[in-house]
């Protein structure tokens, strides 16, 4: 099957991560007919998930597809690379009635557009969200949260054997012994 | 048994059509987000035709952590007490996945008797959130004597991981090599004590719940999952069971020490409400014995732990993995890519109430009366931690 996906479909870097697990990766433009072709001629039929790894260094989104067969009880990690800066990706939410909200959430998460897919705009998990899709690498949630909620003093952190010989200890020097 | 996979060119999902809602026929309703108990802290915003729901919309992010962007900047190590969070009355399964994703990666042997305690470990899990669910479902349906009796011995459950584990809730028990320790003194006996005693109150749940015609006439016909809904809407677990779809990955791709305990796969046919709960009642059983057969052959001596580097300094080597387990929801996932650093490049978490709470969801209360939207709720057996990761 994978010869035959390579001819027909231009399929690349195929790696066999696992007994039952491959990897493998296709052009944005071949993914909808690749993903079709495997699930109604391949038995793929179950979509596990949808996600996306960012590449920030190289400037590249890669969609990940988890597709498994039921019958032969295995599994294809198919990678699509898009453009980090605006590229749109082809929705798949007509062959998966729960595909459309992993585009609706990876929409709000990443920025990624998937035109046609069904309320792509509504807000997913975060409400009324105004600042970069915060699953993006550039964003910093340690910056996010000290701008937005103010400085609170927390805990102080002691350097457990200064701290034992200061307050446990004080007339032995530190030693426990 | 086989069945169509329902996917076809004739099929497609609609979306709803927008309504009028200044025709004065509809009335919005919400359906959450306060805490029911058991579905957690997830709403639908519901549109009313009389008492008749013609419009169901899912809303989740109440719950929301980020647990997937905080994961990617903290260590390997670090990010076990992020993980049992993500799915609270299941943390185990995280735990087991997270840290069998690192040993595949890392090429890492369990010791035998950790891949028993594990097992055991899990069922335990399982039993545990089952006994939540059930007391969940009959309380929806107005019957409260059953969640007290099922709460109650979930905590007797709670009492053996506290044993086992030093924790209740957030075990952090299955580490990468192994589990953090063997059993203690005497915890076989208890174990099987608490075992049998709950094993005569599923008898009484039966009698009283299973048996009872208010429980019957509401949850029968109820939220009714056709097979041709299984493949295209990823439907898993004792949903996709009570379907007749025999799908259990302990069975179907075994993992720890499954292969060598004697189970069938549960299932069913009417594929409703009642029948999922019947399920699961069954699969409470079957943890049951599970647990039984785990204590009869975990082995009492040897490693439980395989030799590992200090904790601060670990580096996966690059790559990416999928696992996945059986959890009581059905399959429950955890892919990870490794570039070899001491931090996560992306982890992303699959869990079954991503689709059963929302795309599942929208379509089932369609035309459902307004009183058995809790029921319905109940019956699909949602986590939102898990979808809003």
């Amino acid at each position: 099957m994978l010869e035959r996906l390579q001819r027909e479909f231009g399929v690349t870097d195929i790696n066999e991560l696992k007994p039952g697990l491959t990897s493998l990766k296709v052009a944005r433009d071949k993914t909808e007919t690749l993903i079709r072709e495997l699930r109604d001629r391949e038995g793929y039929t179950h979509l596990n998930f949808m996600t996306v790894i960012d590449y920030i260094e190289d400037g590249i989104f890669t969609i990940v597809y988890m597709l498994h067969n039921y019958d032969n009880k295995d599994t294809l990690s198919i990678h699509v690379d898009i453009g980090r800066d605006g590229e749109d990706m082809v929705s798949i939410h007509h062959l998966w009635a729960q595909a459309w909200t992993y585009q609706r959430e990876l929409r709000e998460a990443y920025g990624i557009r998937f035109p046609g897919s069904p309320r792509l705009d509504e807000d997913f998990v975060l409400e009324g969200w105004d600042q970069i899709p915060p699953m993006r690498r550039e964003f910093d949630t340690k910056k996010f949260s000290e701008e937005r909620f103010g400085h609170r003093e927390g805990r102080s952190s002691e350097e457990p054997r200064e701290h034992m010989k200061v307050n446990l200890y004080p007339n032995r020097g530190g030693d426990e012994q | 048994m086989t069945h169509s996979t329902g996917h076809s060119a004739s099929l497609d999902f609609p979306q709803p059509e927008p309504l009028d809602l200044s025709s004065g026929k509809y009335v919005k309703l919400w359906q959450g987000p306060q805490h029911p108990g058991i579905t957690g802290n997830m709403s639908l915003e519901l549109t009313l035709c009389g008492d008749e729901i013609v419009e169901c919309k899912t809303h989740v992010g109440y719950l929301h952590r980020a647990f997937e962007k905080l994961m990617e900047r903290r260590t390997y190590i670090q990010n076990f007490t992020v993980v049992c969070r993500i799915a609270v009355p299941e943390p185990t399964f995280n735990e087991y996945l997270y840290a069998q994703a690192i040993e595949e990666l890392s090429g890492i042997e369990v010791p035998e008797r950790a891949v028993w305690l594990r097992t055991l470990n899990l069922e335990l899990m399982r039993l545990a959130s089952f006994l939540m669910w059930i007391g969940g479902l009959s309380g929806a349906f107005g019957q409260y004597t059953v969640p007290n009796w099922t709460l109650a011995h979930r905590d007797y459950v709670l009492d053996l991981f506290e044993e086992m584990t030093g924790a209740r809730i957030y075990h952090m028990y299955i580490v990468p090599g192994g589990v953090r320790a063997g059993l203690p003194d005497g915890f076989e006996q208890r174990a099987r004590e608490i075992m049998d005693s709950t094993e005569k109150l599923l008898v009484q749940i039966e009698r009283v719940m299973f048996n009872n015609t208010v429980f019957k006439t509401r949850s029968k016909g109820l939220g009714i999952i056709t097979p041709d809904m299984i493949d295209p809407y990823g439907i898993v677990g004792p949903n996709a069971r009570a379907c007749g779809f025999a799908r259990d990955l302990r069975k179907d791709e075994p993992y720890l020490a499954y292969d060598q305990l004697d189970f069938d796969v549960v299932t069913d046919n009417d594929s409703d409400a009642y029948s999922r709960a019947y399920c699961r009642l069954q699969e409470t059983r079957q943890s049951i014995s599970l647990i039984r057969q785990c204590l009869d052959n975990a082995p009492t001596d040897g490693p439980f732990q395989a030799d590992m580097p200090n904790v601060l300094h670990w580096k996966v080597p690059a790559g990416e993995t999928y696992v996945k387990a059986e959890c009581t929801r059905g399959e429950y996932g955890y892919y990870i890519v490794s570039d070899g650093s001491e931090y996560i490049r992306r982890v992303h978490v699959r869990g079954p109430s991503y689709t059963h709470a929302i795309a599942v969801m929208e379509r089932l209360a369609v035309g459902t009366n307004i009183a058995d939207i809790a029921g319905l709720m109940v019956s699909l057996h949602t986590y939102p931690p898990e979808i809003e990761r």
